[in-house]
């Protein structure tokens, strides 16, 4: 098995729900209370220095309870190594703690998941929408966001 | 307007009304605002440069103020976040304005049916010429600034007039 998994798993045994390497994808489904600790050891651990959050996404599986996922892609400019974190989010509470703190530069993909899916990152700095105007109504990546709707074209000031 | 010249080499002269005068002014120097967001900017940029070659038709003098721009081009695809940027763009331009409609996403969004992009800029304002193409070729978008020589030139209402349509 994969030495990132092992470590995490030895580290936190209680909240690695789940781990897989297909096709050498090193994988781990966590719980949401202890994300924040999980990717700062991540970060910080000497044989794994996960410094650079390439990526973070959510995921909408409409149907299956818990409904939501935040995905983390983190890979190690020291020893090349990638991984990816999952965290998943009940339809009704899909808040998870921000992971500004751990790698400031994930700022935007928070902002981008809350803009999507409606995913609330606790603790954000700035969590407001970025792709989507403000005065948007709801979360169009969302399965259960009608295909066809159309929202009030705003002007300037008006 | 009439022009009428003397075989011998003495001085003719012309027989005009001030407004054909004037549009023949307007007509050869048509001042484009380029409000490019995709593909179709690459086009307007072949347009512009020298094998096309749109100084031919008075209309190579791109300004980037819209203060100064009689045509406001609009080349690419419109998002709803860039719709009130459009507007302001076409009410900050001094009349009489004219807008092109450049390519499929422009005119009517194209393939991206979907949440994201306007479904045609003439939701918000007015337009002139639609250029047809996925990009169009330069020659459409000459074609576009001939075609709105000739609405200068026979004194044709412009969109801006008809507008809202009803």
């Amino acid at each position: 098995m994969s030495i990132v998994l092992d470590r995490v798993r030895e580290r936190f045994p209680a909240d690695v729900v789940a781990t897989h390497s297909d096709f050498g994808d090193d994988t781990a489904l966590v719980l949401r209370e202890r994300v924040v600790e999980i990717l700062t050891f991540l970060r910080d651990d000497p044989e794994l220095l996960f410094d650079f959050a390439m990526d973070l996404t959510g995921v909408d599986y409409l149907g299956e309870e818990p409904r939501f996922e935040v995905v983390y892609h983190l890979y190690s400019l020291e020893k090349k190594r990638r991984v990816r974190i999952k965290v998943r989010l009940h339809e009704d509470d899909p808040v998870i703690d921000t992971a500004v703190t751990v790698w400031p530069g994930i700022d935007w993909y928070e902002r981008e998941a809350w803009d999507m899916y409606g995913i609330v990152f606790r603790g954000h700095p700035n969590l407001k929408r970025i792709l989507m105007y403000e005065a948007f109504e709801g979360h169009p990546l969302r399965k259960d966001y009608p295909k066809a709707k159309r929202q009030p074209t705003i002007g300037p000031e008006e | 307007m009439a022009v009428r010249r003397e075989k011998d080499g003495a001085p003719g002269y012309a027989l005009t009304t001030l407004e054909s005068l004037i549009a023949w002014g307007r007509k050869y120097s048509l001042y484009p605002f380029t409000f490019a967001t995709a593909c179709c900017g690459i086009e307007v940029m072949g347009a512009f440069g020298t094998h096309y070659d749109m100084s031919r038709f008075g209309a190579e003098v791109v300004r980037f103020s819209p203060r100064q721009a009689d045509v406001l081009l609009v080349a690419g695809t419109i998002n709803y976040k860039m719709a009130p940027v459009l507007k302001r763009i076409y009410d900050q331009m001094l009349e009489p304005k004219w807008v092109i409609s450049m390519g499929a996403c422009a005119s009517s969004g194209g393939f991206y049916n979907n949440y994201t992009v306007l479904q045609g800029i003439d939701k918000i304002v007015p337009v002139d010429v639609y250029i047809p193409g996925c990009p169009p070729n330069p020659e459409g978008i000459i074609d576009a600034v001939v075609q709105i020589q000739k609405i200068i030139e026979t004194g044709a209402p412009r969109a801006a007039e008809r507008w809202p349509i009803k």
